[in-house]
């Protein structure tokens, strides 16, 4: 995209929220906007704010992200008239799509902030995604509650959080029976007997050319599918679901952790062998450093699995708590939003686990090539 | 340890599908043998109690017949396995819901579309990242972030609101496995369409190209390696994803479905049998791609 379409853009915006003034805001008899001086006076700004982003200076992001705010603030204001939340008309949807193309553009241009140092981008980049995301959630509570969506079907991200922030006792139990107990139990076993097994397979080459094609065939099978086999074997309660995790983690690592002892060369091994250095200890020094880029590697990868095979496992059968057992519960009922409280819950937990997973990552494995600026 | 680098090449009379396939057939022979050893251990006390229950008589022989012919072992035995896959395929008319063959193509037609959906999405996808820096900047994070996310959680949401608005069937699982499938093939053709060298896409300025010109004459073609891998990938998750799809709402038809009746009803056998079912198909697809991947490269004057 051009400067000159960028430009022409953010015009279009700010006269799409003066043009949405002269329609009616809901298909219902509500007050005009132009009855409100508050909300009047916050979309005259808006479009205000979009008319100087529209000027490449170093502060049209600024202007733009202002612009957007008061639009979305306008906007998710008017949605507490009882008249306008699910009726909403042209004039309502027309503020929306122009606060929308105007945020789309502020990104472009929050984008393409020209950053000196390292902090800088790092917090451009940072900023970026996060307005993409808080947008998209606006989007989402926009749309659901101005079109009337039963909440049955989809619910506002609004009540989503009342609901989360409602049932944390709930959400909190169930936390620790999926994630605290099933997964981390059997995501420390399945990596553990993983790398375990890979290291024994390293020291004898029949094993690892017996065991290597083996763990790719199984890799790329649908394992959670053992899920009810592991529930007949450990019972309801969280070892059938560690087992699972145990299970879809085991050949990821498996594979990885044999790849990258492997990767030490064979200068580096003549090296230790001029050290007169023992197998345990070319192990210990040379070939697991090495192969730490690969074994976290295999340790990310398998912290999203480990959630997703937990969860699926508890549709097989659970004690009366559980992410799993929980959705399942309460899409029965039709009360969507705890299942949104749920989803969200999962996210944040596999989000945070990754995220640990990856500092570690960065501490233990900072020699890498891919760390160095 | 010798160093590899100083050992000498391996004696010349061992043909190379020993040295290679030696391993894999002692490995596969190891795990049958420990396939019937924990068939024997676990079902043992099963067979046994069922014995005493009835005051028979009976000795080891008898305890290993029964472990191996129970009717609802905890674990079957591999033979028994492939008697339940040869009966339930063979042993119904074919649209019988009984036949596993039937079941296998549900959820076969459902992956096939979930991954031709996954798919092109997620080439667009790619294609637009590399295009608009902004996506690359905003959007990228949030489909790594959605893949944190247990996206099979979804599944019964998206199945109840296709549901409510009247579309039933296919199509809501093919969405779920969609969704799980385009993200493998939009970071592989991320990569693969940004793998040009500078100087190659210097070379095609000096010709004035259009951007179009660049796509296709030289990113399509150079992120095709990186398509086909990743397409193999997704193929898989996208088999995971019609299953799971399955599950939530007890769907009639399908191995997710065979799955649950097996575990509501006992059914050990039909379990594993429609495991191994589930995973043929994901061998025969994964195949399937290898083949067109092949047959590509060839056209496109790969020389191996």
């Amino acid at each position: 995209m051009t400067a000159r379409w960028e430009t022409i853009g953010f015009w279009v915006a700010a006269a799409g929220l003066l043009l949405a003034l002269a329609f009616p805001l809901s298909s219902e008899p509500a007050p005009a906007v132009t009855a409100r001086t508050d909300l009047l006076l916050a979309i005259v700004a808006a479009a205000a704010a979009f008319a100087l982003a529209s000027w490449r200076t170093a502060f049209s992001a600024l202007f733009g992200l202002v612009g957007t705010a008061l639009g979305c603030a306008v906007t998710i204001l008017l949605l507490r008239d009882a008249e306008i939340a699910g009726y909403a008309d042209w004039g309502y949807w027309l503020i929306v799509l122009a606060t929308w193309l105007g945020a789309i553009l502020t990104s472009t241009r929050l984008a393409a902030l020209p950053t000196g140092d390292q902090t800088a981008r790092w917090l451009r980049d940072l900023a970026v995604p996060l307005f993409f995301g808080a947008f998209l959630i606006y989007l989402w509570e926009v749309t659901v509650r101005g079109f009337g969506v039963s909440p049955v079907l989809m619910p506002a991200p609004s009540s989503t959080a009342t609901r989360l922030a409602v049932s944390l006792p709930v959400l909190s139990e169930d936390f620790m029976q999926t994630f605290v107990r099933s997964v981390l139990a059997g995501y420390a076993i399945g990596c553990g007997a993983g790398f375990l097994v890979a290291i024994v397979a390293y020291r004898y080459n029949f094993l690892k050319r017996g065991l290597l094609p083996l763990g790719n065939f199984v890799s790329a099978l649908p394992i959670v599918g053992i899920a009810p086999i592991m529930v007949m074997w450990f019972g309801f309660d969280w070892q059938s679901k560690a087992a699972v995790v145990a299970v879809m983690c085991f050949f990821p690592m498996l594979v990885n952790t044999l790849a990258g002892l492997a990767v030490a060369g064979a200068m580096e091994r003549d090296l230790m062998r001029s050290y007169a250095a023992r197998p345990v200890q070319t192990l210990v020094k040379l070939n697991l450093p090495a192969a730490m880029p690969f074994v976290f590697n295999a340790l990310k990868i398998n912290s999203t699995l480990a959630l997703i095979g937990a969860i699926v496992a508890e549709f097989f059968g659970t004690p009366t708590h559980g992410i799993g057992f929980r959705i399942s519960i309460e899409v029965a009922r039709m009360s969507l939003d705890m299942v949104w409280a749920e989803i969200a819950l999962a996210a944040v937990a596999g989000m945070a686990f990754y995220g640990i997973v990856a500092l570690a990552e960065r501490a233990v494995t900072s020699w890498h090539p891919s760390y160095r600026n | 340890m010798t160093s590899s680098a100083l050992a000498l090449p391996r004696a010349a009379w061992r043909p190379a599908w020993v040295t290679e396939r030696a391993p894999v057939l002692a490995v596969v022979a190891v795990l049958f043998v420990l396939w019937y050893l924990a068939a024997f251990l676990m079902n043992a006390p099963q067979v046994r109690d069922a014995f005493e229950r009835n005051d028979i008589k009976y000795t080891l022989t008898d305890v290993i017949a029964g472990t191996m012919n129970g009717d609802r072992p905890v674990v079957p035995a591999p033979h028994q396995v492939v008697i339940e896959l040869y009966d339930s395929i063979f042993g119904y008319p074919l649209d019988s819901r009984r036949n596993l063959a039937y079941h296998a193509w549900v959820t076969l037609s459902a992956t096939a579309v979930g991954f031709a959906i996954g798919a092109i999405f997620g080439i667009l996808l790619a294609i637009l990242i590399v295009h608009l820096r902004t996506l690359e900047k905003s959007l990228l994070p949030w489909i790594i972030c959605s893949q944190m996310v247990p996206i099979l959680a979804i599944a019964p949401i998206i199945i109840v609101v296709f549901g409510a608005i009247g579309i039933r069937g296919l199509l809501p699982k093919s969405i779920i496995s969609a969704y799980l499938c385009f993200f493998p093939v939009t970071i592989g053709m991320v990569k693969g369409l940004t793998s040009p060298d500078p100087i190659q896409l210097d070379l095609m300025r000096t010709w004035s190209a259009n951007k179009l010109q660049v796509f296709w004459k030289l990113r399509w073609p150079s992120s095709i390696p990186f398509l086909f891998t990743s397409l193999k990938v997704s193929v898989t998750i996208s088999l995971v994803g019609a299953i799971v799809a399955e599950l939530p709402t007890g769907a009639q038809a399908g191995i997710g479905a065979r799955l649950l009746t097996g575990s509501y009803y006992g059914q050990t056998v039909q379990i594993w049998a429609a495991l191994v079912a589930a995973a043929v198909i994901a061998t025969v697809l994964i195949g399937i791609i290898d083949l067109i991947a092949k047959w590509t490269a060839h056209r496109m004057g790969a020389t191996t």
